[in-house]
């Protein structure tokens, strides 16, 4: 069996900054494994500008941002193979996997990082009635298909879900040629930025319609026609405010889900609500060496928080194989309650941790003129005030190693949103 | 006198902007909660620009297609005719980040470059 310090699993923007970042402390000995034929995930086909404002100071677009890293993968020779599935990791760190040249294999890992990232929210998942005709597809595979194969998926389209994704392909298929008639939304908000509502909805006169949802497809070799209808408080559909809208394709953008099959066959503890891995402040999962990071631990919206969070987990995985385990610490629980629905990580070891910790998370609904509080037991220790804060923009504070250790008998964080 | 109607795009607040012009001069902005809303504002009636990302053909490449933007952002009222420029442009593999793929697009004087590199084919 082949054997290496460290497996990251997965080669998009978690893996390689997850790489890059353990290599630089030192580890020589990692691998990819990617199963697309190409490394850099997702931000191949996220053609349009605005990543990387935080990490180069300059708007690159997802392809560009992708190439930095991958460049710095190919310079400190880190190796990588494409095309190839994991099937299975086990507990005590066993992968096997499989690619059309090595056939199946196992590979034993001393430390393993997880970079899955996360997958589409798909119909079957969302309850729509109706037939199940061509036509219908999840907005990233549509992005696939125009961006990166040259197809387009069809001429006049409607979109249920206002996520970054369902916008920026609203854009897209119209900039193709095809007439986007309506973006619908669930929530009464959108969950994209208000940039891409301005550039991609506004500049092009397609209408964005709050707290609507799909309640029929008609159709049944081919999408017909959509028929939308307003929704109460609870998200039901109002009678006598059905509209139909006659459409080839139909694109849903109805949110993200972490993909964490092998973080289970693992045995690592996910979290019900982001369904990602419960992490430390090292980023370890309840397995031990087993460290994960990017959208497979929770869905971001900024590819440079991923990239910062990965590198976090490169570093202490590298750690964890020159140093083994960590002695034992005390655990500081982080509990989040009154309107933040997680954090991560959602432990802290106040004598191991970082100099410094930064610990994200999402508020549950629309908040404005609101304070982010963080209590040490039932002390209030800081409170930020934000004009506004929605479920779409992740929120962070920080944690100091040193006012931690002011703290001996410390055993809970409490992070809270409460009236400014 | 005209008024403007504007969602601010400098947070997630997205301040209600109504612009105030007579002329082609911008007299008011109100609703903005900083002074990023009214900078936004007065750049956004007076010389909207955008920048444009697409994809251009490939011939003999290992992508059929290949990732491309305009260098620099161009007025807002050219970009259907940058893409319509775009759409006509097949390059041949292989293709390099930064290349110049079409050079001043649409008489914008802005070049559209590749931002993905694309093999030859195998």
């Amino acid at each position: 069996m082949q054997t290496y310090d460290l497996v990251i699993i997965g080669g998009g923007p978690a893996g390689l900054a997850a790489a890059v970042s353990a290599r630089k402390d030192g580890l020589d000995d990692i691998l990819i494994l990617e199963r697309d034929k190409e490394l850099g995930g997702i931000l191949n086909q996220c053609i349009h500008n605005g990543f990387g404002l935080h990490t180069f100071r300059e708007e690159l677009t997802g392809p560009e941002y992708a190439a930095r890293f991958i460049s710095q993968v190919e310079e400190l020779k880190i190796p990588y193979k494409l095309n190839t599935m994991v099937m299975d990791i086990s507990g005590d760190k066993k992968i096997t996997a499989m690619n059309r040249e090595d056939g199946m294999f196992e590979i034993q890992a001393k430390a393993i990082i997880l970079a899955m990232g996360c997958r589409e929210r798909s119909r079957g998942a969302l309850n729509i009635p109706g037939y199940r005709p061509a036509g219908i597809y999840s907005a990233g595979t549509a992005q696939r298909l125009v961006n990166m194969e040259g197809y387009m998926p069809g001429k006049e389209v409607v979109i249920l879900g206002s996520g970054d994704i369902g916008l920026i392909m609203a854009r897209r298929m119209t900039l193709e040629g095809a007439t986007v008639k309506v973006v619908a939304e669930l929530m009464p908000y959108s969950g994209g930025l208000k940039r891409n509502i301005v550039q991609c909805l506004d500049d092009f006169g397609i209408p964005l319609k709050l707290s609507h949802t799909v309640i029929d497809i008609d159709g049944k070799d081919r999408v017909k026609g959509i028929t939308l209808a307003e929704v109460d408080s609870d998200g039901k559909p109002i009678p006598g405010t059905e509209e139909y809208y006659s459409c080839d394709t139909l694109l849903l953008s109805c949110g993200l889900i972490p993909e964490n099959e092998l973080s289970r066959s693992a045995g690592v503890t996910l979290s019900p609500i982001t369904s990602g891995p419960v992490v430390n402040d090292s980023l370890e999962t309840s397995q031990e060496g087993i460290f994960a990071c990017g959208n497979v631990l929770h869905v971001h919206d900024l590819v440079d928080y991923v990239s910062e969070e990965a590198a976090q987990a490169g570093r202490n995985a590298a750690r964890y194989v020159k140093n083994g385990s960590a002695p034992s610490d005390r655990t500081i629980e982080i509990l989040p309650t009154d309107g933040v629905r997680y954090t991560v990580p959602r432990y802290v070891r106040p004598t191991l941790m970082d100099d410094k910790l930064t610990v994200r998370f999402r508020v549950g609904q629309v908040f404005r003129n609101c304070s982010i509080t963080t209590y040490f037991g039932d002390e209030l220790i800081s409170r930020r005030k934000r004009q506004v804060m929605a479920p779409g923009e992740m929120e962070q504070i920080t944690l100091e190693k040193a006012k931690l250790a002011q703290y001996p008998d410390l055993t809970q964080i409490t992070i809270k949103i409460e009236e400014a | 006198m005209e008024k403007r109607q504007l969602t601010c795009i400098g947070c997630p607040l997205g301040c209600a902007l109504t612009v105030t012009m007579d002329q082609g001069e911008v007299l008011e902005v109100t609703g903005n909660t900083c002074k990023r809303g009214d900078a936004y504002a007065r750049k956004e009636v007076t010389h909207p620009t955008r920048i444009v990302t697409s994809t251009v053909k490939v011939s003999c490449g290992a992508a059929p297609i290949v990732s491309c933007k305009t260098r620099e952002d161009i007025p807002k009222d050219k970009i259907f005719d940058c893409i319509t420029a775009i759409s006509k442009v097949t390059v041949t593999a292989p293709v390099a980040i930064g290349d110049v793929l079409l050079s001043d697009a649409a008489g914008t004087g802005v070049d559209i470059i590749a931002t993905k590199a694309v093999a030859a084919a195998p």
